[in-house]
């Protein structure tokens, strides 16, 4: 409700400023018929932000400061006898009472009188700093809307404001992505430091043996790292044995060999493939592939579980395999048709020409996109979930079950969880270590790709 | 520096010196095309063109942008191909030898009529392997030493190999625009083409480079039938015995570059030699 009418408030005070801007600025044309320096809706805009700015200011000020405020009248209400008397959680027991008396919730049990008298009063004075706070911040959009519209010229360089106003915005839009995973790793990173005040850092890194317990009390269990890294890997690893082949061989035949109209429909449908949930995927694994490999490896005298790291690897590498031949196809159309074309005018064939002019220029940025799609698989959850086989053992074989990092923060963190224990608190050294490898893995796929980029300008 | 200003002067003396009082027509023919028309998909590029091209000299194609000079050369190593949407009608032949016959290996054909290009484009590998490509996958040399006689005296033909011989195995990409080119020229020699097309080879170079490499034509002339596309008239008239002018995907006029630049016979050609057309 509140937040309905503060936008309301808002939204008609950036419309009146701007139309006082903007019929200003007409009133310049049509007056004197000097030359105006900027079109009228820059001095609309002009107008505009100036009014909305000190509004804006007031809200936020509110907005962060006014918790505190409204928290210390709230206890200011609650008389001094009881007060003593209660404890951390009493008292907030008592005002989470208070504030449900105030927005008329109501309460559990039986209302005290100073319980009543405490909700009537901050029911008041939230209304009263709700409207005052609503009007200040009127009082300072009008005022800035006076200030701005006497400041309207025909000299007036509103457009160059506008052009600063517009930098800053863009400005704090890319502060917002670049805080907050700044935010997300800090948070990670004390985290997963809290995990080693538990455990150490050695026994982690280099254990053997996954085996959390997840009862609780002293005994914690043990955390190594290694079978979950090892099944990781070992997925990735079948992931990239499908995917690299397959998807570099349709980007091939799509850029080099397909007509123009095949092209036009296999490119849309392969992307398509991308646009699949994982889950779907999982299904896909579970129901289909994992039963189908068994049966296989019976046929042919192979013990291979259902679900297994072979399962999860090959859906795993179907799913990126458009990721990989759309890159790779995108990155063959960039290689310029001058080059190929030498390679023609000399007598190559078609084949000669991708294999020694086409693929050379282009694997630095195949490898790029290899890399990419790599550190995608590292972090896909959902088919190792269902198709891994959930076994965090260390072992060498592709047919039998696995784990990996991502399936094993799942495991500790659904549930109850109330991040104390390093039960829990693993989650965040899991991620911090998959964060770390899929990061170098980007940066040196950007570092690869960028060269590539330099050698055709 | 002295020797290329020198070479500026030598090739800017124009006409006269490249020409045979007698024209060069009068010479075994080596390339015929008959009513050669290539479409676009549905537009028409390139409307009938019949020409002769002598053995051991330089014919030039001039006219302006867009009118079909590129289509036309790459008609004759059937580059065409390799443009989707293409199609080509009417006879070229090589020494009597029809090269859109259904029989006809395109890859022997390209090897025999090699191309230089508009911008340079050397392969991203060394100087060495750039010229040693094209005899590899013909299988030309029979050893190391073989494959190095090669690139070689390719070079040395291309008038590059005293500026490279240190550097042999660096990226012929690093090399100046004007090198590059030659390197490219150095690139289609060695697979010992009888006819060299180039298409605009100095469009993307300095007027020094384009001294060297007019200079170089001029010497290739003595063994190789030349094709050469450019835009610049004065170009034409530097390197060329015959020239042909193009407008419109139409063959306006052809004859010895001389009579086509002094006493032109058609109306449109003297508009363009005039600067009348863009
Ligand atoms: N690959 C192509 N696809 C479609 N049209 C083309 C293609 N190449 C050239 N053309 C058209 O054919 C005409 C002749 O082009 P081109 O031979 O490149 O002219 P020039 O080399 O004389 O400047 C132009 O109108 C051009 O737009
Ligand atoms: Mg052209």
């Amino acid at each position: 409700m509140n937040a309905l009418v503060v936008a309301g408030v808002l939204i008609v005070l950036l419309g009146i400023s701007y139309q006082t801007g903007w019929s200003k600025s007409r009133g310049l044309v049509t007056a004197d018929g000097v030359k105006v320096h900027s079109r009228p809706q820059y001095h609309g805009s002009f107008t505009a932000i100036w009014a909305m700015v000190p509004a804006l200011v007031i809200l936020l000020l509110w907005a962060w400061f006014g918790g505190g405020i409204t928290h210390n009248y709230t206890v200011s209400q609650i008389p001094q006898d009881i007060l003593v008397s209660l404890d951390q959680a009493g008292l907030n027991g008592a005002i989470i009472r208070i504030n449900a008396l105030a927005s008329g919730y109501g309460v559990a049990g039986e209302i005290a009188p100073w319980e009543q008298a405490a909700g009537d009063a901050l029911r008041s004075f939230n209304f009263l700093t709700f409207a005052g706070t609503l009007i200040l911040a009127v009082v300072a959009g009008g005022a800035g809307l006076a200030y701005a519209r006497s400041r309207i010229t025909a000299r007036l360089r509103a457009r160059n404001s506008v052009e600063r106003v517009v930098n800053v915005l863009l400005l704090a839009c890319s502060a917002v992505a670049i805080l907050t995973t700044v935010g997300i790793v800090a948070s990670l990173v004390t985290e997963a430091f809290r995990f080693f005040t538990f455990i150490n850092p050695l026994d982690f890194f280099f254990g053997t043996v996954w085996a959390p317990n997840n009862a609780g009390g002293t005994n914690y269990g043990s955390y190594g790292l290694l079978p979950l890294l090892a099944g990781t890997l070992m997925i990735t690893a079948i992931a990239m044995l499908v995917a690299v082949p397959v998807g570099l061989m349709s980007a091939i035949y799509l850029s080099q060999y397909a007509p123009k109209s095949f092209r036009a429909v296999a490119k849309p449908l392969i992307e398509i493939l991308a646009g699949i949930p994982t889950i779907v995927f999982g299904f896909f694994a579970l129901v289909t592939v994992g039963p189908f490999l068994r049966d296989f490896g019976n046929a042919i005298g192979l013990q291979i579980s259902a679900t297994s790291a072979l399962t999860a690897g090959i859906v795993m590498g179907i799913m990126i395999i458009p990721f990989v031949s759309s890159l790779s196809d995108d990155i063959m159309n960039q290689v310029p048709r001058t080059l190929r074309d030498g390679a023609y005018g000399l007598g190559a064939t078609q084949s000669e020409t991708i294999r020694n002019v086409l693929l050379p220029a282009a694997l630095p940025g195949i490898v790029g996109a290899f890399l990419l799609a790599v550190s995608r698989a590292i972090g896909e959850t959902m088919i190792v979930v269902l198709a891994a086989g959930n076994a965090p053992i260390l072992r060498g074989s592709p047919f039998e079950p696995v784990s990996t990092i991502t399936v094993s923060i799942v495991n500790q963190l659904t549930g109850d969880t109330d991040f104390t224990g390093p039960q829990s608190l693993v989650g965040f050294a899991l991620g911090l270590t998959l964060f770390v490898v899929t990061l170098c893995l980007n940066i040196f796929a950007l570092y690869i790709v960028r060269r590539f980029r330099e050698q055709y300008e | 520096m002295d020797m290329l200003a020198g070479k500026v002067k030598k090739t800017s003396l124009n006409l006269d010196s490249a020409m045979n009082p007698t024209d060069v027509l009068e010479r075994p023919i080596r390339l015929t095309a008959r009513d050669v028309t290539v479409h676009y998909g549905a537009k028409q590029a390139l409307h009938g063109i019949s020409i002769d091209i002598p053995d051991r000299a330089v014919t030039a194609f001039i006219g302006p942008s867009g009118c079909g000079k590129s289509t036309f050369l790459r008609c004759i190593n059937r580059m065409n191909d390799t443009i989707e949407g293409a199609k080509v009608g009417g006879t070229i032949k090589l020494d009597g030898e029809d090269i859109y016959a259904p029989a006809l290996d395109v890859v022997e054909l390209r090897a025999r009529i090699g191309m230089v290009f508009q911008k340079p484009n050397p392969f991203p590998k060394s100087i060495y392997d750039n010229v040693a490509y094209g005899p590899r996958i013909h299988g030309l040399a029979k050893s190391k030493s073989d494959l190095d006689e090669i690139v070689v005296s390719s070079l040395r033909k291309a008038g590059l190999f005293e500026e490279v011989k240190d550097r042999l195995q660096e990226p012929g990409t690093g090399l100046s625009g004007g090198q590059q080119q030659r390197l490219c020229i150095a690139r289609a020699i060695a697979v010992g083409p009888e006819v060299i097309l180039m298409d605009e080879p100095c469009s993307a170079l300095d007027p020094i480079a384009t001294a060297v490499i007019e200079e170089l034509i001029d010497e290739l002339r003595e063994n190789y039938t030349i094709v050469i596309v450019t835009h610049s008239m004065q170009q034409a008239a530097r390197v060329s015995q015959r020239t042909a002018f193009f407008h419109l995907g139409n063959l306006i006029e052809q004859g010895p570059t001389e009579d086509i630049f002094t006493n032109p016979v058609n109306k449109q050609t003297q508009d363009y030699i005039m600067g009348r057309i863009g």
